[in-house]
């Protein structure tokens, strides 16, 4: 079945090609005619409206036919340049191709709308398939926090008298991390929403992106426990011209992926550079790597890498992937020796007015 | 001493409720608005010393309320909204709005906004010296000192300081420090401001870094604080 193209030409392209086409191999076969005889002429017309038949709709397919068939009988059957057919063996064999030809396009048509029903169908159980997932992963996220958040709150109103103080705090901040969580989760929900609505415009401006980093780093800091987040800033950048608010967050996403997804006490390191057309950012941590054979899907909306401790959202990376290509930019993972690293890299104006001489 | 007034606009209750608690624990007195046309009238009846506005109100945009409350009202609107598309913020902003503040939020943080906006409130305009920890500035003399000593600035990194003094704890846009400091045409040569932030900061930071005085409020602008 996947021989049949799924490319769809507009309506007028398929009757050009098709009268093209008529007009291509008559001309050719004409001018051979004398060493290949009509009937096989007849033949190599049938081939021709077998293969349009295969790619095209039902209406240019039997323009085709009939029009081949016309000038089958006006160019090459006897006598030669006119509609009228001498011998019974040729009006027969006239009917026969334009029959044979109309038969064969409807049958092919027939075929392929059966195809397209299979594939629709097949679309529709996918994303159903899609949907459930979504909707478990989306429920399990969700519901995590909410459960920390009622539990607690429920502990705290039911046992007052009996919780220490101590407990009480220990519930608070169960409280707290639950509700930061639940509020990433939402915030991921909208951005992704944002992606896939196709209503994100981005809003270039230039940006200073060792302070961007900065900032990032900064807002990370309640979350990082004991890992360390190492930037060496330099003096000689240039500004970016760039969407800063995205960027932001596909730095954000990052970084806080490696938080989250590497052991207590490693280390994160953010690399910025900037080449000819394009700045390059590097998020690289010395935990335990990605497995070689998940690479290619950590991406992936909802993909949590097998074995993943609970806490992401499978969507922080597909945020970034999207935030990067909204840019013309890629996102790359690869393993290091020791741990993995993130590369982006955005295509971006740049600007070396470092020092400005003022009045 | 009399209690501030503050007004919260919004509709949902239990903002609301939270806001007044919030508040009247910490001594202001509150009015509660659940649409934009009753908090406008009470806006008027009461002539609150703050009011926090909600952007999604049931009957009127809350920018809709922000500029008809423009009009008249001079003192604080603070925005407390989910809405956190840096469009509206700046909408808001440039609407008027002296602080904005997204939700979920810190109440520390808003705490610390609503103070900082009613300070800004019994400002005096022409007033000759004003410090901010460590760092002063002399409107007389044209100059800033960090710990009793005078930093070299330039004309223009001068007139940044000044800018922040006048609107300590406020935000300010890229697009309104840009009109102030370089004046019209150059609302979107922010790279002009990036560069001479980054050299301010190394002046006056202690750590330029991560800069305790100028703070970037991201996608947005620049807060002084």
């Amino acid at each position: 079945m996947a021989f049949f193209k799924n490319i769809h030409h507009p309506k007028w392209k398929q009757y050009l090609i098709s009268i093209l086409l008529v007009f291509l191999i008559s001309t050719t076969c004409f001018l051979l005619n004398e060493y290949i005889g009509n009937k096989t002429v007849a033949l190599i017309f049938l081939v021709m409206v077998s293969f349009i038949a295969l790619t095209f709709d039902i209406l240019p397919v039997l323009l085709t036919a009939t029009l081949s068939a016309l000038i089958w009988n006006f160019f090459f059957i006897p006598p030669l340049f006119t509609f009228h057919i001498n011998s019974a063996e040729d009006i027969l064999m006239f009917f026969v191709y334009f029959a044979i030809a109309v038969v064969n396009a409807g049958f092919t048509f027939k075929i392929r709308k059966e195809e397209i029903k299979a594939r629709e169908k097949e679309e529709k159980l996918k994303s159903i398939k899609l949907y459930n997932t979504l909707i478990n992963c989306l429920s399990h996220e969700l519901k995590t926090p909410i459960s920390t958040i009622m539990a607690s709150v429920d502990t705290m109103m039911e046992q007052e008298d009996k919780l220490s103080a101590d407990v009480q705090k220990e519930l608070l901040s169960e409280i707290n991390t639950a509700s930061i969580r639940l509020n990433r989760q939402v915030e991921n929900l909208l951005n992704m929403n944002r992606l896939e609505s196709g209503f994100l415009k981005l809003k270039f401006i230039w940006s200073d992106i060792n302070e961007l980093i900065f900032t990032v780093i900064q807002k990370l800091e309640p979350l990082k426990n004991e890992h360390s987040i190492i930037y060496k800033p330099s003096d000689e950048l240039p500004l970016c011209k760039i969407d800063e608010g995205l960027i932001e967050q596909v730095l954000y996403n990052l970084v806080h992926n490696a938080i989250i997804y590497t052991p207590e006490g490693t280390t994160i390191t953010i690399k910025f550079s900037v080449h000819d057309s394009h700045c390059k950012i590097i998020v690289s941590d010395n935990g335990p790597g990605i497995p070689k054979d998940e690479l290619d899907h950590v991406f992936k909306k909802f993909y949590r890498v097998t074995g993943s401790k609970s806490g992401g959202t499978g969507l922080g990376l597909s945020i970034v992937k999207g935030f990067v290509s909204a840019h013309n930019g890629t996102v790359t993972v690869e393993n290091l020796p020791k741990g993995c690293q993130f590369i982006v890299r955005i295509p971006c104006e740049t600007s070396y007015i470092n020092q400005l001489n003022n009045e | 001493m009399n209690k501030y007034e503050v007004l919260i606009i919004d509709d949902e209750p239990q903002i609301g409720k939270l806001l007044r608690i919030i508040l009247e624990n910490n001594d202001f007195k509150v009015t509660l608005a659940t649409s934009g046309k009753e908090g406008i009238l009470l806006a008027a009846n009461h002539s609150p010393d703050l009011i926090i506005l909600d952007l999604g109100l049931p009957d009127i945009s809350g920018h809709s309320v922000l500029k008809e409350l423009r009009f008249w009202f001079t003192k604080s609107i603070i925005i407390l909204s989910v809405q956190n598309s840096e469009e509206d913020i700046i909408q808001a902003l440039d609407n008027g709005a002296s602080d904005y503040l997204v939700k979920p939020f810190k109440t520390g943080e808003l705490l610390a906004r609503i103070r900082s906006s009613i300070r800004r409130n019994n400002h005096e305009d022409n007033q000759k010296v004003i410090t901010c920890r460590e760092l002063q500035i002399d409107f007389i003399a044209r100059t800033i000192k960090k710990n009793g000593e005078v930093l070299k600035l330039t004309t223009t990194e001068y007139g940044l300081m000044a800018l922040f003094f006048k609107n300590e704890g406020k935000v300010l846009t890229h697009q309104h420090i840009l009109h102030e400091i370089w004046g019209v045409g150059f609302q979107n040569e922010t790279q002009y401001l990036r560069v001479y932030i980054a050299q301010l900061r190394k002046k006056i930071e202690d750590n330029p870094d991560h800069p305790i005085y100028i703070v970037t409020e991201s996608r947005v602008g620049y807060r002084f604080i």
